[in-house]
């Protein structure tokens, strides 16, 4: 069952999520989603374009801010609307451990006549934010 | 280079519709680290009320990949795509999509501008069904750092 909007208050925190991401992890997702910019997978031309190391997909990063929201509601068909900025690089290491990402939500506002909620996310990797503006729109029951 | 401001405004229709099947929906489901049982299992995603498996929310990104690619490799827009990263995505679903899905995307380029030595451009790519009723609308930015 998912969550009813007369439940939800502007406010309320979702339940945290924190994710690891490897090379392994991005090479999975760049055949997954298509995207095979070598910046998220080859060190040599990360540098050679300034980056510090290999990158994230930005829409890696993305996908687990959604998916805080789709934990939550249970049904990710409900996600009507989700919209990040990309404003720091996740920067994943060549070794086993990869890169951690903390991802919290709380509800940012709710619309009864509508019949929505919108969430808003934070991820940070190494303390600091990665995304901006980093929203969800849910329809939930009332 | 600035980027050509002759695509502004137009549309690129990609002609190869997208067939969204149950395996890409789960390989890209497990890709991102995440087995909701609606991405990956068909019968709980029936008795949820849907034809078949959902796609997650970003998974609108790999059904209009090929058709953005196609506009943004294009020569004549200027783009150094060995300099490009991601500026910002928005998917706006005016329906989920499910696995049995035949999609169409007609990306449009919205804006092209340069700020602090890069291009940027703005897409907007309309993604519908056979019918052409609209399934998913997305709008993303990307960056080619410094090559203005």
């Amino acid at each position: 069952m998912t969550v009813a909007l007369s439940a939800v208050a502007v406010g309320d925190a979702l339940t945290p999520l924190t994710y690891t991401v490897t090379r392994k992890q991005l090479v999975k997702y760049a055949g997954a989603a298509g995207d095979f910019n070598a910046i998220h997978w080859n060190g040599r031309v990360a540098h050679e374009v300034g980056l510090p190391d290999v990158i994230a997909h930005g829409m890696f990063t993305m996908a687990s801010a959604a998916r805080i929201v789709t934990d939550w509601v249970g049904d990710p068909g409900l996600v009507t609307q989700c919209e990040v900025r990309f404003t720091r690089p996740v920067v994943v290491p060549d070794d086993d451990t990869g890169a951690t990402v903390e991802v919290t939500a709380v509800i940012g506002a709710v619309d009864a006549d509508a019949g929505t909620a919108r969430v808003d996310i934070t991820a940070k990797f190494g303390g600091q934010t990665v995304l901006g503006k980093a929203r969800a729109t849910v329809a939930l029951p009332a | 280079m600035a980027l050509n401001e002759a695509f502004v405004g137009k549309a690129f229709p990609y002609p190869e519709t997208y067939f969204v099947g149950v395996e890409k929906i789960r390989e890209f489901a497990r890709a991102i680290g995440d087995e909701n049982p609606l991405y990956i299992d068909r019968d709980a995603a029936r008795a949820a009320g849907y034809p078949d498996v959902v796609a997650p929310p970003t998974f609108a990104i790999a059904v209009i990949m090929k058709a953005q690619d196609e506009l943004l490799f294009n020569p004549q827009l200027g783009l150094d795509f060995d300099v490009v990263v991601h500026g910002d995505q928005r998917f706006v679903h005016h329906r989920p999509i499910v696995a049995g899905d035949e999609l169409t995307s007609t990306p449009f380029v919205d804006k092209v501008r340069t700020a602090a030595g890069n291009d940027l451009i703005s897409l907007r790519t309309e993604v519908t069904d056979p019918s052409g009723a609209p399934v998913c609308t997305a709008y993303g930015t990307l960056v080619a750092r410094g090559a203005a």
